[in-house]
């Protein structure tokens, strides 16, 4: 197993880094300083750091205003509040102009746990992927998330980036490049394609050296960049593989799955089958509890993918 | 201040005819602010037709967005766009939008006409001042009904608390919102003592007279430590008898014949 590493610790690593050589950066957050680790900015770097207190709507709104006089600012909270409590002032003040404003949203999926359905952002990407001009990006390890930090900090306009609570093994080498609108094949296979995002990555990986004990070529695909998404990667994969299945901690509704439908759907349908919540709410439970609820687990994706195989 | 008063009037009867020619709009609520707009645009605000984004200019956000006819035409007059496009607005694939849009229309700075987002918006501009030891100011009109948005009172805590003594709010207050007034529908009221517990100074003009309207917001510029609301106690459809203090006129074009009622009304007032 890789060395397991927090993305949101990364994250407050790199804005520290990028703050320190660009005097345009700021960085705000609604008293989850803590949480999101924007603290270790607030404390590198005071002057630019704003907290805009239990307000989400007046962060991204404020955020707004600083953007349209020329900063790069990173607004953090947890992802439940930062698209839904706030998808107004998002959607009107932030995207509508296209300002230079980051997301950086930490404790997203039923993987925050015990919290419960309050703090389980379970249809962030689909509330941000539906705004034009807005790019969603979920990462799936420490180093890509430095990389995409790095990246939505020197691209101009909107990025909604999605975090999680909980550590996740490293997949990439640390001075990875990100790549905006494409997909990563971590595995090469001709049987069936299994498309994930964030913690459903390495669930992936690991359902593949399953799925390949028992006879079954797997390609996995990790699609960091939900929007745009890699349409080569999927059309791809539709001509050279027999089924798609997409892994995603989120409402199957707008989300990855429905990202990749679209895809498929428009090129050359191949069966495509979905895991992730299933039009439920979350709920309170250790995260490897609810993920065994939900399916979202290496075991599901192997029975998933040899039933679709049957097709 | 005769200048003034006449350009108000062209400002009234622009907004009138725009309305009339889109067939839909807000007159009520964009003919209480003429004054408001006028005097920051013609004495108040540095700012540069011919470069709409100079880094110095002075900010004005039209919070309660659907107003902006009034802004429109005092943009226009101004020089920022030309006056054919008053004549288009809201027409589909023309650049003046029904609420403002930061990137259709030269001039404006903001995407609002959701309500309860501009204060924030200009706290944001007030704060990249700050930062950058700018000395340019930034101005915001909220409506009196707007208030009812939690929105706005979270902004008002973070200009308090950041001090943001180059930000001068000003309601409108002109007492009615869609439903009816508002005080009975969500009653806002005391205003003054709310503003000042906020952590505001609060200034309080007739908003339709130019020589209170000019004396706060020069008041203002000399506020330190705190930013300033100036409550501006205004008439909803003001200059045209039959829209003022009438709700029915929030959100409703005028017909032709009283288009020609209001024109002559609005040139002898």
């Amino acid at each position: 197993m890789a060395e397991l590493k927090s993305l949101r610790d990364t994250y407050g690593e790199t804005i520290v880094e990028l703050g320190k050589s660009n005097p345009n950066i700021i960085v705000m957050d609604a008293d989850l300083s803590f949480s999101t680790r924007t603290h270790h900015f607030k404390e590198a770097i005071p002057d630019r750091f704003f907290n805009l207190g239990v307000a989400e709507a007046d962060m991204m709104g404020t955020a707004a205003g600083l953007a349209s006089c020329g900063k790069t600012v990173f607004a953090s909270t947890f992802a439940v509040f930062a698209t839904g409590r706030a998808w107004d002032q998002v959607r009107l003040g932030i995207v509508y102009s296209k300002l230079n404003v980051k997301i950086v949203a930490s404790h997203s999926g039923i993987e925050v746990g015990e919290d419960g359905y309050s703090h389980q952002a379970i249809e962030d990407i689909a509330l941000m992927r539906v705004l034009p001009a807005m790019r969603v990006i979920v990462p799936c390890c420490a180093n890509q998330t430095r990389a995409v930090i790095r990246f939505v900090a020197r691209e101009q306009g909107p990025f909604y980036v999605r975090l999680i609570k909980h550590s996740l093994p490293m997949l990439y080498p640390e001075n990875m490049e990100f790549k905006l609108g494409q997909a990563t094949m971590l595995k090469e296979g001709k049987d069936i394609t299994i498309g994930a995002i964030g913690s459903m990555v390495p669930r992936t990986l690991e359902a593949h050296e399953i799925l390949k004990t028992k006879g079954i070529n797997a390609r996995v695909i990790d699609f960091a960049s939900v929007k745009p998404i890699d349409e080569t990667a999927i059309k791809q994969a539709c001509d050279e593989t027999r089924g798609f299945i997409t892994c995603e901690d989120h409402t199957t509704a707008g989300g990855l799955g429905d990202a990749v439908s679209q895809v498929i759907l428009a090129h050359h349908p191949i069966p495509h089958l979905r895991i992730g919540i299933q039009g439920t709410f979350g709920e309170s439970g250790a995260s490897q509890d609810l993920y065994e609820k939900h399916g979202l687990t290496a075991n599901h994706i192997v029975e998933k993918a040899e039933k679709l195989l049957k097709y | 201040m005769d200048d003034l008063k006449q350009i108000a009037r062209e400002t009234r009867k622009d907004i009138i005819q725009m309305i009339e020619l889109a067939g839909s709009g807000h007159p009520g609520g964009s003919l209480s602010c003429v004054e408001i707009i006028v005097a920051l645009y013609y004495k108040i605000m540095r700012h540069n037709p011919k470069n709409p984004k100079w880094p110095e200019r002075d900010r004005f956000i039209l919070s309660k967005g659907h107003a902006v006819p009034t802004l429109y035409s005092v943009l226009s007059r101004k020089g920022y766009f030309p006056r054919e496009w008053l004549w288009k607005l809201r027409k589909a694939g023309n650049p003046l939008q029904g609420h403002p849009h930061l990137l259709s229309t030269p001039g404006i700075e903001a995407s609002t006409g959701s309500l309860g987002q501009g204060l924030s918006i200009a706290n944001g501009m007030a704060l990249a001042g700050k930062l950058d030891n700018k000395d340019y100011r930034v101005y915001a009109i909220i409506g009196d009904g707007e208030i009812g948005e939690g929105a706005i009172w979270e902004a008002s805590m973070s200009s308090k608390r950041y001090k943001l003594d180059n930000l001068c709010a000003i309601l409108d207050h002109n007492g009615l919102q869609i439903d009816g007034s508002i005080q009975e529908i969500k009653d806002p009221y005391p205003l003054k003592p709310k503003w000042e517990a906020f952590g505001w100074e609060v200034l309080e003009v007739n908003g339709h007279n130019f020589d209170e309207l000019l004396t706060a917001f020069s008041e203002a510029k000399n506020i330190k430590n705190k930013p300033t609301m100036i409550i501006a106690n205004t008439v909803k459809g003001k200059g045209v008898s039959f829209m003022e203090n009438d709700i029915l006129w929030h959100g409703k074009a005028p017909n032709h014949e009283q288009v020609e009622q209001a024109l002559k009304e609005i040139e002898n007032g």
